[in-house]
């Protein structure tokens, strides 16, 4: 049976939300806010998840700009500076063929950046096309591709990439496409539920009704109104493809030195900690700052795109 | 126990102001209201979405969200100040003394506790009862609420019992502790109208039996004529009106009282018929509200003192409270409804067979279940014809919106055919040309979803007349803004989103984009009942003014009578996936009724004190399509029942005046015969 007053409950017992307050009483309403506006102004009511963000782009900015801003050769070696702590002028100090580590870290985020997330780009690709159209279609088809993914899910990711690595051999091309295979299953997951909700839709019936081509229907009807979950997704498949490339770096796997990786930077500086702890201190807290900024910003993607939704 | 008219209320609010704090700013939901209620009486609460009724009953018991605030006035229960309490006293008079019921009684229980155990709580919680006399306490109370067999409900978890027998146990879990306050808000909305009427004669019982008070709240004019001594109108945060229910329907003395009643189709199975009052505009927002009367920028009546200062609520009768400063020049409804209604097109009666746009022969539309197999349209002939409208009304699980998609392609029929202009239709829309799906449009019910939320509403209105009228760009923007024009809405809606958009404006730009395509038929599934009563009648009379501009058809789908009745040509009553009635309007609303036309007549809530209908209620509630029962399918529920030949026979289709038609055993002169009195409508009588 039908609600005739939706709107009245969440004007009467409902948290007064600023959408909700919209709902009730606006609909005339002359100034229009539009939803980027929106997500920017909630955005500036976080301030986590606008912390977050500034260091993400920071790190954005480093990746694109990192080779002419490093005030050193990342390569250079010098034998005066091996392992010398911290100074002005090489204010994170140097590793042991005395490079500066600042330099290094900075040139080394362009890694990680083209790594993870050409990795999650095509991760997103490949897997928004298979959750669309297995969602879409439904029935048999859509059980046989999930319990593909199911497959693939079930392995422990970082096992998962060193298996395929340590057959494919370690090269940048092979991370990413490990990168891509590792989160194919989640993005094509949310994807297709967002699918499930929406192929039932109204307006998308109104769609068929109409004699839409299919693909019509799915690329224009639905993929744009799943794409705030699904950048949020994106955005969290990316802050762990950060970690997931560091780690296959610390293992040997990732990009070969004498590239400024920050898990093989990690690697091989376990063997000063004793003597030069901040070999391994600098890059391992980029690590680690990079992440949880990323975290933060995709955390708060989710409450101001999803807002009361999409926690899970 | 009688009690003297004169003395105290149980149920005082004074000057009751009530915030809620947002990023906004404060927002004053509820302004400086006063009501009072007596034993025994009870007060009904009407009032349009966002109008603050649900507001007032709870920030009046000082139950509200955590950032809602009761910011200024003074509330008494029997005497008792409720704004001065500590949290721990309002926790235990809550409960004791108030007792709530809400719209859906689903989400009222816990669905992982058995019925009985969950009400003994509320019997030990506050009459400090011990469990064996809770027991005996909640066995008494479910029979005090006409439940069959309270034993065996006891025992039940809440998924177990139907929408109906739930509610009742809510209502006897509120009741529970004879609380000196009982609010209920919309407890019927949810409900079916055979559900509903029951409901409403339990809380008209129940009124009389305990000592509470009640305040209703709801937006149904109708079911306040069933149950409430006395009316409040709000709008917008305040009273504009109050006054006792007969009085207020018979002289309401404000403006918006009078187009509120106005709006509402009057049931009137003549086939003349006239068009329903528009307010113009919508309710202000709460933080925008003009400097005097509220209701002044949508009033007929209003002159320029009118917006310089806001009229109080004040006795202008005896026991007739009106917020409005013109009192006196409010006409008397029959005299104001002429003037600002207009005769519209009459009901037209049943076409000839070679002017039938779209046919359904014995359409069946199976599912697979685990279980079985649902027969959610078994059988089903209808006829629509050419520029009328045909009303398919029937309750909920009845499978009148299954035909509808059937008939558009969305779920494929299993059985039986279905032509278009003497042309079968394939079964999906898949195989339709386009030439084809352009001729059948349809309007959703849910205008939230029926618009894709990231597309513009002219992208919306051009897709069709692009992809199916064959229009460029250009020509298509053009036609869009005069469609646009044509649903009364501003062409500078092109270019705005959804969700910038009021449900009866999203509605409109449904309207227009099904008459986009310029189609032969738009199928209408209850594209008004999720709205506002103001919204529903400007949406009826739109659908009308565009038929007869368009010459197109209507497949009206509907629970609602009274809409349906006002619409229709040709009505069809179905019931568990087949037509149980069909014929013009005005036979179908005279008798002779099928039982079923004529439980759901005395059962529909009609907005008129006057018009008296026989309480005809039907037991138990509309069986599963999986389980359809043999014989004549409403046998088990029909209060005509004759016994074996009903269980084991199909019934004949019994042939009327013109294509009156009624599935029953019972001949139509005895069905005439006995049903004289269902209806009596009071102009009647005056006549």
């Amino acid at each position: 049976m039908v609600e005739p007053n939706v709107t009245d409950e969440l004007f009467d017992t409902a948290i007064m939300d600023e959408e909700a307050v919209k709902g009730f009483s606006e609909p005339e309403q002359q100034e229009r806010p539009k939803t980027w506006r929106l997500y920017w102004r909630r955005l500036l009511r976080r301030p986590a998840a606008l912390v977050g963000t500034v260091i993400f782009c920071f790190f954005l900015f480093l990746a694109v700009f990192g080779p002419w801003i490093a005030p050193y050769d990342y390569e250079k070696q010098d034998a005066d500076l091996r392992l010398a702590a911290p100074t002005l002028s090489h204010p994170f100090g140097a590793d042991q063929f005395g490079r500066d580590i600042l330099s290094r870290i900075i040139v080394g985020t362009r890694n990680i950046f083209l790594l993870g997330g050409s990795g999650t780009a095509v991760a997103v690709l490949i897997g928004t096309a298979i959750g669309l159209f297995s969602g879409y279609i439904g029935g048999t088809t859509d059980e046989v591709v999930m319990r593909l993914l199911d497959v693939l899910l079930s392995f422990p990711s970082l096992l998962l990439a060193l298996v395929l690595l340590s057959t494919v051999g370690p090269s940048s091309l092979n991370l990413v496409f490990v990168v891509a295979i590792l989160y194919i299953p989640m993005v094509a997951r949310v994807v297709r539920s967002m699918v499930l909700d929406l192929k039932n839709k109204e307006f998308v019936e109104a769609a068929r009704v109409r004699g839409e081509t299919r693909s019509y229907v799915l690329f224009r009807e639905i993929l744009p109104n799943a794409l705030p979950p699904l950048l949020v997704e994106a955005s969290m498949r990316f802050s762990y493809s950060i970690f997931l490339v560091a780690s296959l770096g610390f293992l040997g796997l990732g990009v070969q030195p004498p590239s400024p990786d920050w898990g093989l930077q990690i690697n091989l500086a376990r063997n000063f900690f004793a003597i030069a702890p901040w070999v391994l201190l600098f890059p391992a807290c980029t690590i680690a700052v990079l992440v949880i900024a990323t975290n933060l910003m995709s955390d708060g993607l989710r409450q101001v795109m999803l807002p009361g939704g999409g926690r899970n | 126990m009688t009690v003297p008219a004169a003395s105290r209320p149980v149920f005082e609010v004074e000057g009751l102001s009530v915030d809620y704090v947002t990023e906004l700013g404060d927002l004053h939901a509820v302004r400086n209201v006063s009501l009072a209620i007596h034993q025994h009486e009870s007060f009904g609460l009407v009032g349009e979405s966002g109008s603050g009724k649900s507001t007032l009953a709870m920030g009046a018991i000082r139950y509200l969200a955590s950032n809602g605030r009761v910011a200024d006035g003074s509330v008494r229960l029997n005497g008792v100040e409720l704004l001065g309490l500590s949290p721990k006293e309002l926790r235990a008079l809550w409960g004791a003394k108030i007792g709530v019921v809400y719209q859906s009684p689903l989400s009222a229980l816990n669905p992982s506790i058995p019925i009985g155990r969950q009400l003994a709580e509320v019997a030990r919680q506050h009459l400090g009862m011990d469990s064996a006399a809770a027991r005996g306490r909640v066995q008494e109370m479910l029979t005090k609420v006409a439940m069959p067999d309270p034993d065996a409900v006891m025992k039940r978890y809440p998924h177990q019992l139907s929408g109906g027998m739930l509610q009742r146990c809510v209502i006897a879990m509120a009741l529970m502790t004879n609380p000196a306050l009982l609010i209920m808000d919309e407890p019927t909305t949810a409900l079916d109208v055979t559900t509903q009427a029951v409901v409403l004669d339990l809380v008209a019982e129940l009124k009389r039996e305990f000592d509470s008070a009640i305040l209703y709240i709801t937006h149904d004019l109708g079911v306040i004529t069933k149950i409430c001594d006395r009316v409040g109108v709000m709008y917008a945060g305040e009273f504009m009106e109050q006054a006792q229910l007969k009085e207020l329907f018979k002289r309401p003395l404000h403006p918006y009282t009078l187009d509120l009643l106005g709006c509402v189709p009057h049931f009137d199975p003549t086939p003349q018929k006239r068009s329903l009052v528009t307010i113009p505009g919508s309710i202000p927002r709460v933080d925008q509200l003009p400097a005097g009367c509220i209701f002044a920028p949508r009033c007929s009546f209003v002159e320029a003192a009118c917006t310089k200062a806001r009229p109080p609520l004040a006795a202008v009768d005896k026991g007739h409270l009106s917020a409005c400063r013109r009192w006196q020049a409010v006409p008397p409804p029959a005299e104001y409804l002429r003037a600002a209604t207009e005769a519209v097109r009459g009901v037209q009666t049943a076409c000839d067979t070679s002017d039938v746009l779209v046919r359904t022969s014995d359409v069946q539309v199976h599912f697979k279940a685990p279980k079985g197999t649902v027969r959610a349209v078994d059988g089903v002939d209808l006829d629509v014809c050419e520029g009328q409208t045909l009303g398919v009304v029937g309750e909920s699980g009845s499978g009148k919106t299954t035909v509808a998609r059937a008939i558009i392609g969305l779920t494929p029929r299993t059985g039986g055919s279905i032509t278009l202009k003497g042309e079968s239709l394939p079964r999906t829309t898949g195989r339709r040309p386009r030439s084809t799906l352009r001729q059948i449009q349809m309007v959703f019910q849910n205008p939230d979803a029926s618009l894709n939320p990231t597309r513009s509403v002219g992208d919306a209105i051009m897709r069709p007349l692009t992809l199916l009228g064959g229009l460029d760009r250009r020509r298509a923007k053009d036609r869009a803004l005069e469609l646009l024009q044509s649903v009364s809405l501003p062409v500078s809606y092109f270019d705005r989103l959804p969700h910038e958009l009021s449900g009866g404006e999203k509605q409109r730009v449904a309207i227009a984009r099904a008459f986009a395509a310029e189609p032969g038929i738009i199928l209408c599934d209850e594209p008004i009942s999720s709205l506002d009563v103001s919204v529903q009648g400007s949406l009826m009379n739109l659908l009308m003014k565009l038929q007869v501009e368009q010459k197109t058809s209507y497949l009206f789908i509907s629970h609602d009578l009274s809409a349906v009745q006002h619409l229709s040509d040709v009505i069809a009553v179905v019931y568990l996936g087949h037509v149980m009635e069909v014929g013009d309007a005005t036979k179908v609303l005279t008798p002779p009724f099928h039982p079923y036309t004529e439980a759901l007549l005395s059962a529909v809530p009609l907005a008129d004190p006057d018009v008296k209908q026989k309480p005809i209620r039907l037991a138990g509630s509309v069986p599963s399509a999986m389980n359809v029962p043999s014989g004549c399918r409403f046998h088990p529920r029909c209060p005509r029942n004759l016994g074996d030949v009903c269980r084991e026979q199909e019934p004949p289709w019994r042939e009327g005046d013109g294509d009156h038609r009624i599935f029953c055993h019972i001949p139509l002169d005895e069905l005439e015969r006995l049903q004289a009195e269902t209806l009596v409508l009071e102009a009647e009588e005056g006549a």
